[in-house]
């Protein structure tokens, strides 16, 4: 299973933090802060793979974003790749040549894909169609939502 | 979708602020809003302050204020608050916090919604950070979703059934006869959740395992349909139809049919389609080839499969892409073991991998090559080895000096060729090398008799050059010392000769004591190098007197014992200096660390650690010297066998009254000289500041005496870290039993004891020779003492 998802810019500022496993504040925080330093520390054209304590990290960068995948040792480090790889494209459907600033700024939205696509650290879904239907259904329904409210507001 | 302004506008602050101080006080007064807010009651904005909240939060400031909010907005009749609110239970609560058992009731609620999405978020929540209860509580609900809903929901809920399952392996059972029919579905999600639920189950209870056995045939129904399937837009990446399906379907493949004939056969066809079929260009293709590569080296693949398998890793290691080389290099080492002709066919490329930029590439590469090592290849692989240790990566130095030292040891050509390779390491990676090389390199040096004047030279030239290298820096001390007279004479048939005088190798130990950069422990070596000398050159005896007796006020305690003693060897036992110095002996290779009777049977190497943690300054190998040292004023040869007790692998024990029973029989410690021949079972061997060692005999057998050694305490100071050796005779054999323990309090309060079994089968004058270590008011005390004969019946 995936143990940790973590998105972190260049200069190390997290942008998105999933956790599959429960952990406390304090390990989350050492986690953070040794998966920037790893990351960041390597050279532009190295394996994408690296051990840490009984993990293995698979780390890709798209733009300005590190993207860092914490699985266990008996998974497939290429389908890990893979999994990065289909979480870009999600987003990059959803965003519409999705960038950093996308994600900084409706971070939310980057969680509610992601929950659509993994769960409880496994693929929930395999088919990029699938996703991307289930979460415009749900901001239709968020929309609704918020137009029933203005209803009742309008009405006192 | 209409994005939350309030949420971005202050984003944008945050963002805006120049400094991390101004930063922070954004935050503040934001923080300061939203709490103000939450106190409200209903108000339409409640979404976008927990989003702003939760923005806090992910830039590391405290949010814990926000978790009754979660739990509130959870409970919200709107969509969009109970989004938010489950997203923020997910950052902000785990199972360790109370306010997590609240959002239960929510929870099974949502779980029955007539909307599927809110059940969806129910279902995300809990397979997050659903605790043992929670899952307990909520699983008959969960089994009910996998049965009878529409694929959206079936497939969160079997992935929920796994995280349940994980939490509490009980409920597998309820999941399993469900998992079973979901394996029939179409939906590629559904049977994706089943196939990681089966997984799980499998890994868990042996018993499901065996009965999920029966599930191969439609497994392998299932991948033949992807494998052979046309083009499937919603499910193809690169050509390939559902790679995450496939790749799972093959660990849980490799899952059931390991250990298992019937099992394997049904997958072979399967299998080797797969390794056939399968498009190699993109990393999707190799993702599905790499997991099937596995598969057949896991399960009872025929040959034919196998040689397949390792052809794709073959191929794996000649890829452009590092990622793939790395793969192939990980699979390659698993099965080096079974495999292993076949991978020494591919062993050119891996030691060219030596070579790669990547540190991990590298890593794996060394790990390789070093199993790949033989009889035949040796020579060459050596070369490479060492080339790569002179420019490896520092993390890598260690274990590229450990496994270079293991290889050279095992498959050695010739004894000349394991000495240069070992000097060859020391100079390189002198710094990285463990500790018990110095005495096996020692050991090697002793017993090459042939090579004593090669070595020594070679071992001088090193000196000269280079002193920072610790480990290189012992083991030429201890060379000059022992064969200094070679050095001078000059003449040597494997090297070139060199004109040394006695004055220049006097002059680089020297060298070495003074200099900052020797640890105590070289300074020890170089000055009883320096002592040995005296007996081997002729002229400059004075010089080392002086040396020896200036180092009697040295600070090191260790060093000022040393030369002490040496001092007294010039003074009072001149007739004894030329026994007491003489060449050292052949010593006998046993194991590793030549001990003979450690009680646990770790060999010395696991001393250090120990002596270490009992605060002893010491090298280990130096107290096995030592005593082979000061062994040698007898009048028999004596080939001591050494035995040292290793305290620590016994948790630490504190003084029991393990021999309790025997103190009784001990009775009173008076002090009493040691005794020739008394008829009492027990006598005190040892009294000195405070401290009293008594020892007991009983005659177990013919030859067999076991002998009991009793220390106590009667001054007024703890003592911690007390350890015997003891050295016998050549033909005895010793037995060191674990000692009661390693610390005397003050005050004869509790006593230590140590058993020894001693076998005497030649009937030889039976002596012992025990030294006592101990630590007491922050410094150590040794002492020696011998026992010459022992009271018998």
């Amino acid at each position: 299973m995936m143990r940790f998802l973590l998105l972190f810019s260049r200069q190390g500022k997290l942008r998105l933090q999933k956790w599959f496993t429960p952990m406390s504040d304090r390990e989350k925080k050492k986690i953070i802060r040794d998966m920037t330093t790893m990351v960041l520390a390597r050279q532009p054209r190295s394996c994408n793979f690296l051990h840490w304590k009984d993990l293995k990290i698979i780390y890709k960068r798209y733009a300005s974003l590190y993207f860092c995948l914490a699985v266990e040792n008996q998974e497939n480090e290429l389908l890990a790749l893979e999994v990065i790889h289909r979480y870009v494209e999600l987003l990059d459907k959803y965003f519409g040549n999705v960038c950093e600033l996308d994600i900084i700024f409706n971070f939310e939205k980057a969680y509610f894909i992601l929950d659509e696509f993994l769960m409880g650290g496994e693929i929930q879904e395999t088919s990029k169609q699938i996703v991307n239907r289930s979460i415009e259904a749900s901001d239709m329904l968020q929309e609704d939502d918020s137009s029933e409210w203005y209803e009742v507001e309008l009405f006192g | 979708m209409s994005p939350s302004v309030p949420l971005q506008e202050m984003i944008r602050a945050i963002r805006s602020a120049r400094t991390q101080c101004e930063e922070r006080g954004v935050i503040q007064r934001e923080c300061a809003a939203i709490r103000a807010q939450f106190r409200q009651a209903d108000n339409g904005g409640r979404s976008h302050n927990l989003a702003k909240l939760l923005y806090v939060h992910m830039l590391g400031y405290p949010a814990h204020f926000g978790q009754m909010e979660c739990v509130r907005m959870i409970a919200s009749p709107r969509y969009s608050e109970k989004r938010v609110g489950y997203l923020g239970a997910m950052m902000l609560l785990d199972e360790k916090q109370d306010a997590s058992l609240l959002i239960t009731n929510s929870i099974k609620n949502d779980l029955s919604h007539s909307n599927q999405y809110v059940q969806s978020l129910a279902l995300c929540t809990l397979a997050c950070m659903g605790s043992a209860e929670m899952c307990r509580d909520l699983a008959p609900e969960i089994d009910r979703l996998l049965r009878a809903s529409n694929s959206y929901i079936k497939k969160k809920a079997a992935l929920c059934a796994v995280h349940i399952v994980r939490k509490v392996q009980d409920l597998g059972e309820l999941f399993a006869p469900t998992a079973r029919s979901l394996l029939a579905e179409k939906n590629h999600g559904v049977l994706h959740g089943a196939v990681v639920l089966i997984t799980e189950l499998c890994g868990q209870n042996t018993e499901t395992l065996e009965k999920f056995r029966k599930t191969v045939p439609d497994l392998v129904q299932i991948m033949k349909g992807l494998v052979i399937s046309g083009y499937s837009p919603e499910h193809d990446v690169a050509g390939i139809s559902d790679p995450f399906l496939q790749v799972r379907i093959l660990r849980l493949l490799r899952i059931l049919g390991r250990n298992n004939e019937a099992a394997s056969d049904a997958m072979n066809d399967l299998l080797a389609q797969v390794a056939t079929n399968t498009d190699s260009t993109k990393t999707v293709g190799n993702a599905v080839l790499y997991e099937t590569v596995l598969t057949v080296l896991d399960i009872k693949s025929e040959s034919g499969l196998r040689v397949l398998a390792v052809n794709i890793l073959g191929r794996f290691l000649l890829n452009n892409d590092r990622n793939i080389r790395y793969i192939a290099m990980t699979s390659l080492q698993k099965i080096v073991g079974t495999d292993h002709n076949a991978v020494q066919r591919h062993r050119g490329t891996i030691v060219d991998c030596l070579k790669d930029q990547d540190a991990s590439v590298k890593r794996r590469a060394l790990e390789l090559s070093l199993a790949l090592v033989s009889a035949t290849n040796i020579r060459s692989m050596m070369k490479e080895l060492l080339l790569f240790l002179s420019s490896c990566p520092p993390e890598l130095k260690a274990e590229a000096a450990s496994g270079i030292f293991n290889a050279a040891e095992r498959y050695a050509p010739s004894q000349r060729w394991h000495i240069d390779t070992i000097l060859h390491v020391l100079t390189t990676a002198g710094g990285d090398v463990r500790d018990e090389t110095v005495p096996n390199l020692i050991q090697l040096i002793t017993n090459t008799s042939e090579l004593h004047c090669y070595t020594v030279h070679k071992l001088y030239r090193a000196l000269l050059k280079d002193i920072s290298q610790q480990s290189l820096v012992q083991v030429a001390c201890w060379c000059i010392g022992e064969y200094g007279d070679l050095l001078v004479k000059g003449e040597c048939q494997e090297t070139e000769p060199v004109q040394v005088s006695e004055d220049d190798i006097l002059d680089a130990l020297e060298t070495v004591l003074q200099s900052h950069m020797s640890s105590p422990t070289t300074r020890g070596f170089a000055l009883t190098a320096t002592m040995k000398l005296s007996t081997r050159i002729t002229d400059n005896v004075d010089r080392i007197r002086s040396v020896v007796s200036i180092y009697g006020s040295c600070i090191d305690v260790e060093l000022q014992q040393r030369a002490v003693e040496y001092n007294a060897l010039f003074k009072k036992y001149d007739h004894m200096r030329a026994a007491v110095l003489e060449r050292m002996p052949v010593i006998e290779k046993n194991s590793p660390g030549h001990t003979n009777g450690v009680s646990t049977g770790e060999p010395v190497k696991e001393l250090k650690p120990v002596q270490v943690k009992q605060g002893e300054p010491q090298h280990a190998a130096n107290q096995v010297c030592d005593l082979l040292d000061l062994l040698g004023g007898s009048e028999e040869p004596q080939q001591p066998q050494l035995a040292a007790c290793s305290v620590v692998p016994a948790p630490p024990i504190s003084t029991s009254t393990a021999g309790g029973d025997l103190l009784d029989l001990l009775g009173g410690l008076e002090p009493t000289p040691l005794p020739l021949l008394t008829p009492a079972p027990t006598m005190t061997v040892y009294e000195k500041d405070g401290v009293t060692l008594t020892l007991s005999c009983e005659k177990q057998s013919d030859s067999g005496l076991m002998v009991t050694l009793t220390a106590s305490n009667s001054t007024d100071s703890n003592i911690s870290g007390f350890t015997l050796q003891a050295a016998v005779p050549k033909s005895v054999q010793l037995h060191m039993k674990a000692p009661s323990g390693d610390s005397l309090p003050p005050s004869d309060t509790a006593k230590v004891t140590q058993m020894v079994v001693l076998n005497n089968p030649n009937k030889v004058n039976l002596k012992m020779r025990i030294r006592i270590c101990y630590t007491i008011r922050g410094s150590t005390v040794q002492d020696t003492i011998q026992i010459d004969s022992f009271p018998t019946h």
